[in-house]
């Protein structure tokens, strides 16, 4: 798999992890180019569902990327998008996908170095996983 | 309401192998409240059914329909113009839903995809506690408005038992002693004269144990 390159969906919040990641660009700093971000109000606004379809439309991973624990503008959404991110993780693990495609994370606004690697690193691990199981199972049903 | 889970995904594929169609009904009523067969859960659950299922290589169709209430036959009815296109209903209602689709669409399979679980009200957000056990005969109005049948682990109805200890049931301390709930409640209500009377050995025909039930409403009947 030394040429697969992962695709990973990051459900980043506008307060934080969302400019973390205009910092990093702003850094001069890379991370894979697979990483797709896609900007949310609050990463209390990711429904379950949504991480569900990503990985279903061809994601290898998906980060859930919210604000420092306490440091939610929302009160508590980092913290509901924690909860609901183990659910899930739990609903891929039955489903034979592998719940560690998906993960959640926190970085503020300012940690541009932060977030590039963790994109980095999670891109990484999911290189080293393969490619999202569906995408072989397609192929031998096509 | 009626409260229900999410059956195990391994058993949910294990009924649905056969099939390579299947239409998913959700129902806007208790399971929605208890989310576990509303409109979010069944697109949960298809999305997982067709990911778990193009992994294995054999794909699944999976189309989605949640009615406003799966137990009662009108609103079953709404599937009929879309039901033959199907292997299998694979139902998220309560046991009455899936039944009542089952009686009405008698040459389809329709599957269970949660399992139903007791009647019950809200604790708190995500958490839901058993508060009546549908006896037909409501004791409420003599023990301060907590049920000993659905509250106490022994349905021990002059009680407590010897096992409380510091109102918990010895069954887990997680369960408040029903009995030591009902006494509080009728001391607040000044009311501990019920206490002292002694309940009648339950006549367990009006629940279960006179077989399935029905209401009849003759002022109703069309």
């Amino acid at each position: 798999m030394s040429n697969f390159e992962p695709v990973v969906v990051v459900f980043a919040c506008d307060y934080c992890a969302y400019t973390a990641a205009d910092v990093a660009g702003r850094m001069n700093l890379s991370y894979p180019s697979g990483v797709r971000i896609l900007r949310v109000p609050c990463t209390g606004k990711v429904e379950q569902l949504y991480i569900m379809q990503a990985l279903q439309k061809g994601a290898d991973g998906v980060l859930v990327a919210g604000c420092l624990v306490g440091d939610c503008h929302f009160k508590n959404g980092n913290l509901r998008a924690a909860a609901r991110v183990k659910r899930v993780q739990s609903l891929l693990d039955d489903i034979g996908i592998g719940g560690e495609r998906v993960a959640m994370v926190n970085v503020s606004a300012g940690q541009g170095a932060k977030f590039a690697e963790i994109a980095t690193e999670f891109s990484q691990k999911i290189g080293e996983m393969g490619p999202n199981p569906i995408k072989q199972g397609a192929k031998a049903a096509a | 309401m009626i409260t229900a889970e999410r059956k195990p995904m391994e058993e949910i594929f294990r009924l649905i192998e056969p099939y390579g169609k299947i239409l998913l009904v959700g129902c806007n009523e208790c399971v929605t409240v208890c989310h576990a067969g509303g409109r979010k859960e069944v697109a949960m659950l298809a999305s997982a059914l067709r990911m778990g299922r193009m992994k294995l290589g054999a794909p699944l169709t999976v189309d989605e329909l949640t009615l406003e209430r799966q137990c009662d036959p009108e609103y079953a009815e709404e599937l009929a113009m879309v039901v033959d296109q199907y292997d299998a209903v694979c139902s998220m209602a309560c046991g009455c839903g899936v039944q009542t689709v089952a009686e009405r669409y008698q040459g389809l399979p329709v599957l269970p995809m949660v399992n139903t679980e007791f009647m019950g009200s809200s604790e708190s957000n995500g958490v839901w506690a058993e508060r009546c056990a549908g006896c037909g005969n409501c004791v409420l109005g003599l023990t301060g408005g907590i049920c000993p049948i659905a509250r106490c682990s022994k349905r021990i109805f002059n009680g407590p038992c010897g096992g409380s200890t510091k109102g918990k049931c010895e069954v887990s301390p997680d369960i408040d002693c029903a009995w030591q709930l009902i006494w509080d409640r009728l001391k607040q209500l000044g009311q501990t004269e019920l206490y002292s009377q002694i309940m009648a050995p339950k006549d367990w025909r009006t629940a279960r144990d006179g077989g399935p039930r029905r209401i009849v409403r003759e002022d109703m009947a069309i």
